[in-house]
């Protein structure tokens, strides 16, 4: 194969105007102070830095992003799980624990006949498929957009039913989480779970 | 300490107390100019750097400046390793040989005038700059025998492009220096300040020579565009492939202690040292121990130009080809370099007679 290669002047063969273009295109770069967000708008400006501060900046992850799974509150505070086991059951990996109340227990909310006395994610095993949050009939697990699980032993990563429910926060959440970006099933979804719920007979 | 002594069997003393004072001097620098390269490449490159180091134990930040001790107990309390192919001895021995060279250099370059009754110089020698050539062609020492000793294709073939692309270019070096000497008639680099003093510097006078050393510099060093040796596009790390730890940061440090020797000389051979054209106070030896500082210091803020500038340069030029080095060192600056000392003899010639 011939390669043809341009005939360089005399000029360019000193190097000096690639020297200077370079010269000119590192000074742009070197400065361009301006700070920026990560994605959005500061892919565009050539003259802000592409780097992201990690832990201080974190990732906007796109809606439908499968991150930590985690329990909800419904809007009045309680805990929305039943204690039904699917989630458990349908875990590839094995990572829900649920101890279910047996006789007792304590039900916090109407329309509920009990709810888990334990509830535990080992989140060294979940492998964050979300088929906990597509079997669960109450939508009381969801998976949230928590990517970075950091923990210093193997014990403090099985997350128990209190952290669950406290870092999942109530129902309205997670209804903005899903709402915020017009994606509007999950949240359809949601309504006719708390219609359908609302028409439920009383139990007292 | 910088008391007067006339007593030439205390001089040693002086001469052991200038050497850790430079030695002081010249790590923290070399330490600061790893942090300056990696801050600089990351603005150019749109990046931040690293910012984060700065008090141990506490939440200063300093701007990263914190980082070099992180570096550096980073480098401590990794494993070295030391591959079961290699030849013991010489594997061990390369990174002092390549390091040591870089500081020997730094005993014959004036850092300033005077500092009481003291030359600042560790070795006014009168064939400074014989010296030094002599030494800094021994740094090719370090890179060849690691490449001999690392027993390992990519470290042979960065120790063999190192020792070409070193002789090459001392030649070139070598000769680009002879006009200076032809100018100043003495081989003191004590000397060369003196005739540069109140802005005559050389720079002006002989700016072929000055490029040419310049990029000879940058060859000398294995910085880029000239970096055949580690190359880490081609030859994974180069030199650097089977080293690890704190004899991996031996040769990153005798890299940037070269760089400093480099830069030192430039200073003083072309760029007027420790002088500044700013009237007698930055031109005469200095009679105070302030006005000493002062020379000192305009001597180390010099260095710390040029070595901006050769670490911009490497962020700036990519590398160049194995043939093109070649071609650049014999063909074009070997001439060069001659053209200029003959063009230099006549016009001296012409003058003198």
């Amino acid at each position: 194969m011939k390669v043809d290669r341009t005939k360089l002047t005399w000029w360019e063969r000193l190097y000096i105007p690639s020297i200077l273009n370079g010269f000119k295109v590192t000074m742009r770069h070197f400065f361009s102070w301006k700070r920026s967000k990560v994605y959005g708008d500061k892919q565009k400006s050539y003259r802000a830095k592409t780097t992201m501060q990690y832990p201080e900046e974190k990732w906007d992850v796109p809606t439908g992003y499968r991150g930590a799974p985690y329990l909800l509150k419904d809007v009045d505070n309680n805990t929305k799980c039943v204690s039904c086991q699917l989630c458990e059951f349908v875990c590839p990996p094995r990572a829900i624990r649920i101890t279910p109340p047996g006789g007792g227990g304590v039900v916090e909310r109407e329309g509920a006949e009990k709810m888990p006395d334990e509830f535990e994610i080992d989140m060294l095993r979940c492998i964050y498929c979300g088929y906990c949050q597509e079997v669960c009939p109450e939508e009381a697990i969801y998976l949230l957009k928590d990517y970075a699980i950091t923990g210093e032993s193997r014990e403090e990563l099985i997350y128990d039913k209190e952290k669950l429910l406290e870092l999942g926060g109530a129902d309205k959440r997670a209804y903005d989480h899903h709402a915020q970006d017009g994606v509007a099933e999950g949240v359809k979804k949601w309504e006719t779970k708390m219609r359908e719920a609302s028409e439920q007979p009383k139990f007292h | 300490m910088l008391a007067v002594t006339t007593d030439p069997s205390q001089d040693w003393l002086l001469t052991l107390f200038k050497v850790v004072c430079v030695f002081a001097v010249v790590m923290p620098m070399v330490a600061y100019s790893v942090v300056a390269e990696r801050r600089i490449s990351a603005w150019i490159q749109d990046r931040i750097g690293p910012n984060r180091v700065g008090i141990p134990f506490t939440n200063i930040k300093l701007l990263g400046l914190g980082q070099p001790l992180a570096d550096g107990l980073k480098a401590l309390v990794k494993e070295d390793f030391t591959p079961a192919h290699v030849m013991k001895v010489f594997y061990w021995m390369a990174p002092a040989i390549a390091m040591v060279p870089s500081f020997v250099v730094l005993a014959v370059v004036p850092f300033g005038s005077r500092l009481g009754e003291q030359k600042m110089v560790i070795a006014d020698l009168d064939v400074g700059i014989l010296f030094t050539f002599g030494v800094v062609s021994l740094g090719v020492y370090g890179i060849v025998l690691d490449g001999y000793a690392s027993n390992s294709k990519y470290p042979f073939l960065g120790g063999i492009r190192s020792g070409a692309q070193m002789i090459s270019y001392e030649i070139a070096m070598g000769l680009a220096v002879v006009p200076v000497f032809m100018l100043v008639g003495k081989l003191n680099l004590g000397a060369v300040i003196e005739y540069q003093a109140d802005g005559a510097w050389l720079l002006f006078k002989q700016p072929l020579a000055f490029a040419i050393f310049l990029i000879a510099i940058f060859a000398e060093t294995n910085r880029l565009p000239f970096d055949l040796a580690e190359s880490e596009t081609e030859l994974v790390a180069g030199y650097n492939t089977e080293y690890s730890s704190m004899r991996f940061a031996l040769f990153f440090m005798g890299e940037y202690a070269a760089m400093i020797a480099g830069s030192a000389l430039m200073v003083v051979l072309f760029c007027g040292g420790w002088t500044l054209p700013l009237g007698d106070y930055f031109n005469m030896p200095a009679e105070s121990l302030g006005q000493g500082l002062v020379h000192i210091a305009v001597f180390l803020a010099k260095i710390a130009v040029f070595l901006g500038l050769m670490i911009w340069v490497r962020w700036m030029l990519p590398r160049f080809r194995y043939d093109q080095l070649m071609n650049i060192g014999w063909k074009r600056f070997l001439p060069l370099s001659l053209a200029n000392i003959i063009l230099t003899a006549i016009v001296l010639w012409v003058l003198n007679s």
